[in-house]
């Protein structure tokens, strides 16, 4: 579980993200569907080619739930109950692949961030995304 | 076995000859042991891995982590035969570390973020894509002994 200071943290990090959601949100997205092709399949209604602007808007729209769910983390499971339903009903999304997408989470913060990305915002990063992917995947049985 | 395309080869081959071990090294090693603290259980004669400064600053993991990178370089040297070129030290990895294989993987992870922060934008999704292959293959090569 996040103690207090990594949850400030997150909390710090992802405000300041914000303004640059399309951008992260984009580039991690695609390199997820490039790195692990497998994820592909779950949009073969956009038009996932590199800057379309269905990425963009995915992207800045992922990393906006992610950036809300920050915020609070201890209210995790009321920020996002209506994304589970969402996940567990409509899009069922392998949960797997909400590894896929946090790895590659990490190493767009890490190419934006460069040195920033010390290893201790990493860890708390990690366990973040980890604890988002666990919440989102609740409702599914 | 396995199919590189001309790209991937010269991605791989361009990020290690371009390569600083000395820093890359004990950054992607100690990153690894930061994050996943369960992987120091491997490192108890390392001396003080107390906390993140600790392990940023030892010396010791420092030079582990040069020797583990250096390791990789057959694997670029032999990328079509990645499986052969390990099969001994995948028994060394298992008969005499006793290093649990899934933990391969969280190095691999932990080095790729190392490069892609050193890189910035210049670490495209395209040459994650190729790194991240190179190095599925080299974890699985390490764990393929196990038995």
């Amino acid at each position: 579980m996040l103690r207090d200071k990594e949850k400030k943290l997150i909390r710090e990090l992802w405000e300041r993200l914000i303004p640059v959601a399309e951008d992260i949100g984009s580039d991690a997205l695609l390199r997820m569907l490039v790195t692990f092709p497998g994820t592909k399949t779950y949009f073969s209604h956009l038009d996932i080619r590199p800057r379309s602007a269905h990425l963009r808007s995915h992207g800045k729209k992922i990393v906006l739930a992610i950036a809300e769910g920050a915020k609070d983390i201890s209210q995790l499971t009321v920020t996002l109950a209506p994304l589970q339903i969402l996940h567990a009903y409509q899009l069922r999304i392998t949960p797997s692949n909400f590894k896929l997408f946090s790895h590659c989470m990490l190493v767009a913060l890490a190419c934006f961030l460069g040195e920033d990305f010390t290893p201790v915002t990493h860890a708390a990063m990690d366990k973040y995304l980890s604890a988002f992917a666990a919440v989102l995947a609740e409702k599914y049985r | 076995m396995v199919e590189w395309s001309d790209q991937e080869r010269s991605i791989i081959t361009s990020i290690f000859a371009s390569l600083d071990y000395e820093d890359i090294g004990p950054k992607a090693l100690s990153r690894c042991l930061i994050v996943y603290p369960w992987t120091q259980r491997y490192f108890g004669g390392f001396g003080n891995l107390y906390n993140a400064e600790a392990i940023k600053t030892n010396p010791m993991i420092a030079a582990h982590g040069i020797k583990v990178l250096h390791g990789l370089d057959r694997a670029v040297k032999n990328m079509d035969n990645i499986k052969a070129t390990y099969a001994e030290l995948s028994v060394m990895h298992s008969e005499k570390l006793h290093i649990d294989p899934d933990n391969f993987k969280l190095l691999a992870d932990c080095l790729t973020i190392v490069i892609a922060a050193k890189m910035g934008t210049a670490f495209t999704a395209d040459i994650q894509a190729a790194f991240q292959k190179f190095l599925s293959v080299v974890v699985n090569a390490l764990g393929r002994q196990y038995h």
